[in-house]
């Protein structure tokens, strides 16, 4: 990561100009509006790709030509406008003339709440800061831990080019460019995200996150991960940045694939918290993600998000159990308020045998809001003794907001053992008085009850991540009870 | 301590409390009794503040102020407690979270900092042992699955946790066997003292054996229709509300 510092790509955005000959209008870090096979080769080429991924890309490019934006979700807004976006746009630079000062106060006041210090605000914010050379150092010293272990951590755009054997191997395996719209969109056009191989029998001495926190805040429109966890491997992996993004992105498309082999596992929690639109429901953004994680024999993949973020949210992170015995796993929660919608759940899907899944899903509604769990639970006809067990629960504060669930269960073999729990409830009154009367005040009460229906998936995030998430809920949900 | 005056409340437009006089000193204890739909319960609720109850008239005096302003959580922060007779459920917060959440906004009101773990656990502990409350019970969710009597019981016991100044106990008693009982008032008696006062509303004399009253009101419709000391606890038990009933319609 460390090699691709803002003032690198400032320097070479510098030197670079003119050299893409395609547009006359020139500003040197944003290519022109709209999408077509040249502004797919400009992206490969401004990411100095080899011929295979740009054939990659320019494929993905033409079945995604081909296909209709779905909308079977329960989500309504004005579909984007393909052409009228920009596919690159280099991460912002720093504004030397920029300061604190010139920050939304609001903004400013949500970052105390949630603990980030000063130079991490900065970095939000496209300030320069004066320590950089003390977090490459940190970076470096952490790269250096991994490496000794063979672990491979970097971009996307690195690993195309110094292990282009694994990227070429995985890519696509898990998430193919057929699997749907974004996806397609995605594997045409993405330009940053994150590899990652874990070699067999290691297992990864970190959260692969600490440093990550600030790096990752300023990533683009189409992010691709990759995480690869050889056999008998371990990882555990943080995305995500608890601090609001008012990223003037409209729409996020993000493709993460996880492979997990034999005896392998893999933790992949994200906090998600993009620019939900404002109380009355204009802008925010549209977050369109695929996930999807493949378990070989005997592996483990458990996703863990909390989602309280966007305007409107599509998501469904899933675990392919095609290994025998593997076990998937789903926690989740997700918050909406205001206008904010969001259509989120799991897929698993059962291939082997004695294959497991959990899914736990806590939806919390607000204001305005609909939130609907989505989950497909499916059992292949060789899969003898699959056990699932569902349970999703959703919280409703006022009147004017809706939550919804549809589970989907399709067994094609007798031996599966499938359970699904679901319960609604609301914030009474009562509870609220309840609270008040021992002192303590409806926001806090608020937060408390909050936090007590969604401390199962809590639970499942690593401890630093489990902190600021708590904050962040209690934030989302601040005046959504008057 | 408590000095209410005429008080008229109802609840959408409905009226049920038609002029409540009473006067509670530290150090004191009052039962108040009655029939069904008297309006003990809007009373303990009223003087807590529950915002769907409206006062028409009358005034609330705590501590010689007049609380008519203030949210049920300032009330609470001023010393009022009430033990409810429906405690509500409130999946996946402990006991002891909620306790301590409880104290700790209490004394952040007061603009005291935190209280510190080791004597937050000191305090648990003890208040735990008086009210013979098993440790693994304040690690469950609070009121989930709670039997009637250890809901009380939890009620008591946060009751001795925030140490309040005026503690209003509403139907306590109800859902309790004997050996419950005589723990929740074991538990309340030993809390007493000169500076806090209680307030103990019951349907039956049975409670007020173990907390002994100074002072016993009758409540019927919306007013006190006679006060005495104990002994009019027992003619109560004894004759049943009716002759109370007839003499206040005279």
């Amino acid at each position: 990561m460390s090699k691709y510092t803002e003032e690198e790509l400032q320097k070479e955005l510098e030197t670079k100009e003119y050299e893409y000959g395609f547009y006359t209008d020139i500003e040197s870090d944003t290519f022109p509006k709209g999408l077509n096979e040249d502004i797919v080769r400009a992206i490969s080429k401004k990411k100095n790709e080899p011929e295979w991924m740009t054939e990659w890309r320019l494929d993905a490019f033409r079945i995604w030509s081909e296909m209709e934006e779905p909308d079977w979700a329960n989500v309504h807004y004005e579909k984007p406008d393909f052409q009228a976006i920009s596919y690159y746009s280099a991460p912002k630079k720093a504004d030397p003339n920029k300061t604190l000062d010139d920050v939304d106060p609001e903004l400013l006041e949500m970052y105390k709440k949630l603990g980030i210090s000063i130079d991490e605000q900065k970095k939000l914010q496209g300030i320069a800061i004066d320590i950089v050379v003390d977090s490459v150092s940190v970076a470096t010293t952490f790269k250096n831990t991994l490496a000794e272990k063979g672990i491979i951590f970097c971009p996307i755009s690195e690993a195309i080019q110094e292990h282009p054997e694994l990227v070429k191997k995985y890519i696509g395996t898990v998430v193919p460019k057929t699997d749907n719209f974004y996806a397609a969109l995605n594997s045409a056009v993405f330009t940053d995200g994150s590899f990652c191989y874990i070699p067999k029998g290691v297992r990864c001495p970190m959260e692969l996150s600490t440093y990550f926190r600030i790096n990752e805040a300023g990533t683009g429109q189409f992010e691709r991960t990759l995480v690869i966890a050889d056999e008998s491997s371990y990882v555990s992996y943080l995305e995500g940045c608890t601090a609001p993004s008012r990223d003037e992105n409209q729409l996020h498309a993000a493709v993460v694939e996880l492979i997990a082999m034999d005896d392998a596992e893999i933790k992949y929690s994200t906090v998600q918290n993009w620019f939900p639109g404002d109380a009355n429901g204009k802008g925010g953004v549209f977050n369109f993600v695929t996930k999807r994680g493949l378990c070989e024999t005997n592996s483990k993949i458990s996703w863990t998000q909390v989602e309280t973020g966007s305007a409107v949210t599509w998501k469904y992170p899933s675990c392919v159990l095609k290994g025998d015995n593997s076990v998937g796993e789903f926690y989740s929660i997700a918050v909406t308020n205001n206008y904010q919608q969001a259509d989120t759940g799991t897929k698993m899907i059962h291939l082997g045998k004695n294959t497991k899944s959990t899914i736990i899903s806590k939806g919390i509604s607000a204001g305005k809001s609909q939130n609907s769990y989505r989950g497909l639970v499916q059992i292949a006809s060789k899969a003898e003794n699959a056990r699932n067990f569902s349970q999703c629960d959703s919280l409703l504060m006022g009147n004017k907001c809706g939550a919804h669930t549809f589970p989907y269960i399709e067994a094609k073999n007798k031996s599966a053992q499938i359970e699904h729990e679901a319960t609604t409830s609301k914030i009474g009154e009562d509870q609220i008085f309840y609270c008040n009367q021992r002192g303590i005040d409806t926001e806090k009460a608020i937060a408390l009850i909050v936090n007590g229906f969604s401390k199962e998936v809590l639970n499942k995030l690593p401890m630093e991540f489990a902190v600021e998430a708590q904050k962040l809920l209690e934030i989302s949900l601040e005046g959504s009870v008057g | 301590m408590l000095h209410i005056k005429n008080l008229h409340a109802g609840i959408e437009e409905k009226g049920i409390l038609k002029g409540i006089n009473l006067e509670v000193k530290a150090g004191e204890v009052h039962a108040i009794m009655g029939p069904n739909g008297s309006g003990k319960s809007t009373l303990s609720s009223v003087i807590a503040g529950k915002e769907e109850y409206e006062v028409t008239e009358g005034e609330i005096f705590l501590n010689g102020e007049n609380i008519e302003e203030l949210g049920p959580e300032e009330r609470a922060h001023e010393g009022v407690f009430l033990s409810f007779q429906y405690p509500v459920e409130i999946p996946g917060v402990s006991v002891t979270n909620f306790v301590k959440t409880a104290i700790n906004e209490t004394r952040k009101a007061k603009g005291l900092e935190e209280m510190p773990a080791s004597e937050m656990l000191k305090k648990i502990r003890e208040k735990a042992e008086l009210l013979e409350i098993d440790r693994r019970f304040l690690s469950r969710s609070l009121n989930e699955g709670f039997s009637g009597g250890e809901k009380k019981r939890n009620e008591i016991f946060q009751m001795a946790m925030l140490e309040p100044k005026l503690a209003i106990l509403d139907e306590t008693d109800s859902g309790l066997d004997i050996d419950a009982l005589r723990i929740v008032a074991n538990g309340v008696n030993k809390l007493r003292s000169e500076d806090n006062a209680v307030i103990v509303i019951t349907h039956y004399q049975r409670l007020l054996d173990y907390i002994v009253p100074d002072y016993v009101h009758v409540l019927h419709n919306g007013k006190i229709v006679k006060s005495g000391t104990k002994e009019l606890a027992l003619e109560l038990e004894e004759k049943g509300y009716d002759w109370i009933k007839q003499e206040a319609t005279i």
